[in-house]
C-alpha cells in the first residue's frame, strides 16, 4: 500500500502545472474562478492551447491524438487544470461520443469524426433524454424509420446541454418499435443542420440558457451516420454512460470551489471577524473537506481497480452520488458566506466582461444562481436515485 | 390549548386565501415581477381596500387589531401566492417599529396611512458587514443644527425601491458594534444625499441597496430614543421572523402539493414514479418537515406580539431555524422529485425553491439562529 504519488507521477504534475502556469489564458481562467459563464469562443480557445499540447483527449489511443496517461494521471491532470481555473472541457465530443465511435464506429467514422472533435470543427451535443423517458431512459420514443439509404427522424429530445452551440448530435432513437424496452434502439449521428431539425431554448430557474428541447421533424440522416448495430444502440448508450458517470463526481471542480469558499470566508466578515473563523461555519467547511478528502481517495481506489484502459463499472455511481453531493453542498455554503446579498439577482453583474460598479464583490454576483443551477447534479446523467439503483443490482446484488 | 381558528380569523383567512388565488396566478406573477414597480399596485390596493394592511394595527388607529396569529393567516396565503409586494417589510416590520417608537406626531401622521396602506415603509437595517447583525452599524448619524446628518450604506433594503419612507438605523454614539449608540431614523428615499442602486431579488422581488451621503434630516426624523433603538430592533425583527416562517409556510405547502401531484401523475418505467418507496419516503420526509415548520410558525405567532423576554426570542430563534432549514430541505426535494422539469423557469415550482432558500438570506439565516438560541439555552 502506498497512498503517495510515485516520483514519475509527482514529475507528470510540475510538468501539468508548468504547462497551466504558461499557457491558460488569465482572463479565461479569472472568469472561471469567479464562476461567471464561458462563452463558446473561450471553449474553443482553450481547446487548441489543449491540442497543440497533446492534451485534449487524454483518453483516446494515442494514434488517433490521445495519450497513454493511465487513471492517476488523468485525475492529476483534472485536479491541476481545475486548481489553475481552466475550464471544464466540455464533454460531449471528447469524452461522450468519442469513445463510443472509437469501440464500436467503423473505419471511416473514426477518420471523418475524430478529427472533427479535435479541430472544433464539430461541437456536439447529446440526445438522449426525452420528456416521457429521463430516469427511465430506455422508454424512449424518437423513431427512426429506414426509407432507402437514409433514416427518417422524428420526435423530441430535452434538456440538451449547451445544444445552441452545437452542428452535431448524437442520439438514441427507436428503430424497431415491436422490440422490448432496450432493444431496438439504435445509436445516430445526427446533423444539427438538417432541414426538420428545431432548438428551443429552455431558461432554468437561475435564469440561464444552458439546456434545450431539440425537435426532430422528418429529418433524414444518411444509413452511414448509425453507429454500431442497428438495434444495439443500448450497449453503446451504457458505455457512455459509466464513461460520462467517471467524470461526473468532480473532484478537481470540487476542490478548486472550496479553497474559492475558504477565500471567500476569509472576506466576508461576521462579527467584525472573517466568516472562516466563525466556529459554527468553519465546522461546516470542514466537514466538507473531510468529505472531499474521502471521495478523493474512493476515486483514485477505483480508477486504480479499473482495467487498464477500461472504465469502472457501478463503481463510478458511488462516486456520482456522493461527488455531486459534495459539490452541492460547498454551493450551499457559498451562498451562505455572503449572507443578504445572495438576495440580489444581478445578470449583468454574471455576464462575461462586466466591467461596472459591483454591488457587493467580483465574486458575489454568481452565488445565488450557482447553488441553484448545481441542483441539476444530482438529477442529470441519471439521477442519484437511479444510480443507488444500480449500486444495489449490480454492486449489493438485491 | 385550543388550535382552532375563531370565526373571525377564519373569515381573515379566507378573504386572504380568495383575494391571492383570484389575483396572483402564477402567469400574471411573471408580469408583475418584470414590471418596473417589481409587484402589483393594483393587488396592493386591493390588500387596503380589503383592510389586510389594516391587520395588525389597533382599532383606533383604522386598524383591525390583529395579533400574531392574524398576521399568521395573512402571510401563510401571501407566501402560497409568491406575492410580491412588501406587506412584510412596510406592515409587519416598518409599521411594528413605527408603532413601538414613534411619538405621537409621528403615529397620527403615518400609522393610518401604513394601515390603510397608502404609504410604504422600508425597513433597512443590514450593512455589507453586518452579517444580520442588527447591532453591527457603521452608518453615522450626527447631531447638527436642528436635525441630524446621516452617512453610511445600507445592504439589501427590500421594498426600499418603492417606499415612500424608510426606517435607517445608523450610530449616534459608541463602537460599530456597541449594543448602544444606535437610533433609528425616517428617511425620505428623494431627499438630498439619499441614492440607490435598485435591482431585482432571486426571488423575484425588488430591493436596493442605500447611499447616505450627508442626508440633512430634520429632528422629527428620529424614531424613538436616541441612542436606544435596538430593543425595539430586535422585537420588531422577531416579529417579521413571525410573519416570515408563515410566508415559507405557504410557500412549503405550494411546493409540497405540487410535488406529490407529480409523483402521482408523472409515470417512469411503466407506473406513477410515486410508487416507488424511495420516493414516498422522501415526500413523507418533506411533509414531516412541514409539519415541523406549521408547529413553530404557530408558536412563534403566538409569542410575537408577547413580551419581549429571553423565552419569546428563544422562540423566535428557534422557529426561524427550524423554518428555515425545513424551507431548504422542501425546496431541494421538491426540485429533486421532479427532476430537470422542477428547475426551469416557466414552472412555478422553481419559483416556490428560490423563495423557500431565500428565506434565510433576511433576518439571519438558520446558522445564525442557531447560534442565539444556543446562547440563550437554558442549562436547568
Amino acid at each position: 500500500m502506498n497512498v503517495n504519488y510515485t516520483a514519475e507521477e509527482l514529475a507528470f504534475r510540475d510538468e501539468v502545472r508548468a504547462f497551466l502556469k504558461s499557457e491558460l489564458p488569465a482572463d479565461i481562467a479569472a472568469k472561471v474562478k469567479l464562476g461567471k459563464h464561458m462563452s463558446k469562443q473561450d471553449h474553443e480557445r482553450w481547446q487548441q492551447i489543449l491540442v497543440k499540447r497533446g492534451w485534449y483527449a487524454p483518453g483516446w489511443p494515442v494514434e488517433l491524438g490521445g495519450t497513454t496517461w493511465g487513471p492517476v494521471e488523468k485525475h492529476i491532470f483534472d485536479e491541476e487544470c481545475s486548481a489553475f481555473g481552466a475550464p471544464r472541457t466540455v464533454p460531449f465530443g471528447v469524452n461522450m461520443v468519442a469513445p463510443v465511435i472509437i469501440k464500436f464506429g467503423t473505419q471511416q467514422q473514426i477518420d471523418h469524426y475524430l478529427p472533427r472533435i479535435l479541430s472544433g470543427e464539430d461541437w456536439w451535443c447529446q440526445g438522449y433524454s426525452e420528456p416521457g423517458a429521463g430516469s427511465d431512459l430506455a422508454s424512449l420514443k424518437t423513431r427512426a424509420v429506414r426509407d432507402g439509404d437514409h433514416y427518417v427522424v422524428n420526435g423530441q429530445k430535452t434538456w440538451t446541454t449547451l445544444g445552441q452551440h452545437a452542428n452535431m448530435i448524437f442520439c438514441l432513437v427507436r428503430t424497431d418499435p415491436e422490440a422490448q424496452q432496450q432493444r431496438g434502439i439504435s445509436f445516430l449521428l445526427i446533423d444539427m443542420k438538417s432541414p426538420g431539425i428545431s432548438v428551443r431554448p429552455i431558461i432554468t430557474l437561475d435564469g440561464d440558457h444552458e439546456v434545450n428541447e431539440v425537435f426532430f421533424d422528418n429529418v433524414r440522416v444518411p444509413v452511414e451516420n448509425l453507429v454500431g448495430e442497428e438495434n444495439q444502440g443500448w450497449t453503446c448508450a451504457k458505455y457512455l454512460l459509466t464513461h460520462e458517470r467517471t467524470g461526473l463526481a468532480g473532484i478537481g471542480s470540487s476542490k478548486a470551489v472550496l479553497a474559492h469558499l475558504k477565500r471567500i470566508a476569509m472576506k466576508e466578515v461576521c462579527d467584525g471577524k472573517p466568516m472562516l473563523e466563525d466556529p459554527l461555519f468553519r465546522a461546516q467547511v470542514a466537514e466538507v473537506e473531510m468529505q472531499l478528502m474521502a471521495i478523493e481517495m474512493s476515486t483514485l481506489r477505483i480508477l486504480a481497480a479499473a482495467k487498464e484502459g477500461g472504465v469502472p463499472g457501478a463503481e463510478s455511481s458511488i462516486l456520482k452520488v456522493k461527488g455531486t453531493e459534495i459539490r452541492q453542498a460547498i454551493t450551499h455554503l457559498l451562498r451562505k458566506v455572503i449572507g443578504p446579498y445572495a438576495l440580489p439577482f444581478l445578470e449583468e453583474e454574471m455576464q462575461l466582461g462586466y466591467d461596472g460598479e459591483l454591488l457587493h464583490a467580483d465574486y458575489s454576483a454568481s452565488l445565488a444562481g450557482d447553488y441553484f443551477n448545481m441542483r441539476k447534479l444530482s438529477i442529470f446523467g441519471g439521477s442519484n436515485e437511479i444510480q443507488k439503483n444500480i449500486v444495489s443490482k449490480m454492486i449489493l446484488e438485491l | 390549548m385550543d388550535f382552532k381558528l375563531t370565526e373571525e380569523q377564519q373569515m381573515l383567512q379566507d378573504t386572504a386565501a380568495r383575494l391571492v388565488r383570484d389575483a396572483y396566478p402564477f402567469e400574471q406573477r411573471e408580469k408583475f415581477s418584470e414590471s418596473e414597480l417589481g409587484f402589483s399596485a393594483e393587488f396592493w390596493g386591493q390588500l387596503g381596500e380589503l383592510g389586510l394592511t389594516a391587520v395588525p394595527f389597533s382599532e383606533d388607529i383604522g386598524g383591525f387589531g390583529g395579533g400574531g396569529v392574524e398576521t399568521m393567516l395573512v402571510m401563510t396565503e401571501l407566501g402560497r401566492g409568491l406575492t410580491l409586494e412588501p406587506y412584510l417589510q412596510s406592515v409587519i416590520y416598518g409599521g411594528g417599529l413605527l408603532n413601538q417608537l414613534g411619538g405621537d406626531a409621528q403615529k397620527e401622521d403615518l400609522l393610518p396611512q401604513v394601515a390603510a396602506g397608502s404609504l410604504q415603509l422600508a425597513v433597512a437595517f443590514d450593512e455589507p458587514q453586518s452579517h444580520y447583525n442588527l447591532h453591527d452599524v457603521q452608518a453615522k448619524a450626527e447631531a447638527v443644527d436642528g436635525g441630524y446628518r446621516l452617512s453610511g450604506r445600507k445592504a439589501v433594503v427590500i421594498g426600499g425601491h418603492s417606499a415612500g419612507k424608510i426606517i435607517v438605523s445608523a450610530r449616534t454614539s459608541g463602537d460599530s458594534r456597541d449594543e448602544t449608540g444606535i437610533s433609528l431614523f425616517l428617511i425620505d428615499p428623494n431627499a438630498q444625499g439619499v441614492s440607490r442602486r435598485v435591482y431585482p431579488t432571486i426571488d423575484g422581488r425588488k430591493g436596493c441597496d442605500l447611499f447616505l451621503d450627508n442626508v440633512q434630516v430634520g429632528a422629527d426624523a428620529l424614531l424613538g430614543e436616541i441612542g436606544n433603538a435596538l430593543p425595539a430592533m430586535r422585537y420588531q425583527q422577531g416579529r417579521a421572523i413571525a410573519a416570515q416562517c408563515a410566508d415559507a409556510l405557504g410557500s412549503m405547502d405550494e411546493a409540497c402539493k405540487l410535488t406529490l401531484d407529480y409523483l402521482k401523475t408523472r409515470k417512469q418505467f411503466g407506473v406513477p414514479i410515486g410508487k416507488f418507496q424511495v420516493l414516498q419516503h422522501r415526500m413523507v420526509d418533506m411533509q414531516t418537515e412541514l409539519e415541523q415548520a406549521t408547529s413553530m410558525a404557530i408558536l412563534a405567532a403566538t409569542f410575537a406580539d408577547g413580551e419581549d423576554n429571553d423565552e419569546r426570542s428563544r422562540i423566535i430563534a428557534a422557529a426561524k431555524y427550524i423554518c428555515a432549514r425545513a424551507a431548504r430541505k422542501v425546496a431541494e426535494e421538491a426540485i429533486q422529485l421532479h427532476g430537470g422539469i422542477g428547475m426551469t423557469w416557466e414552472y412555478n415550482l422553481a419559483h416556490h425553491a428560490k423563495r423557500l432558500v431565500m428565506i434565510a438570506h433576511q433576518f439571519g439565516d438558520d446558522d445564525h439562529h442557531l447560534k442565539a438560541y444556543a446562547k440563550l439555552m437554558q442549562v436547568a
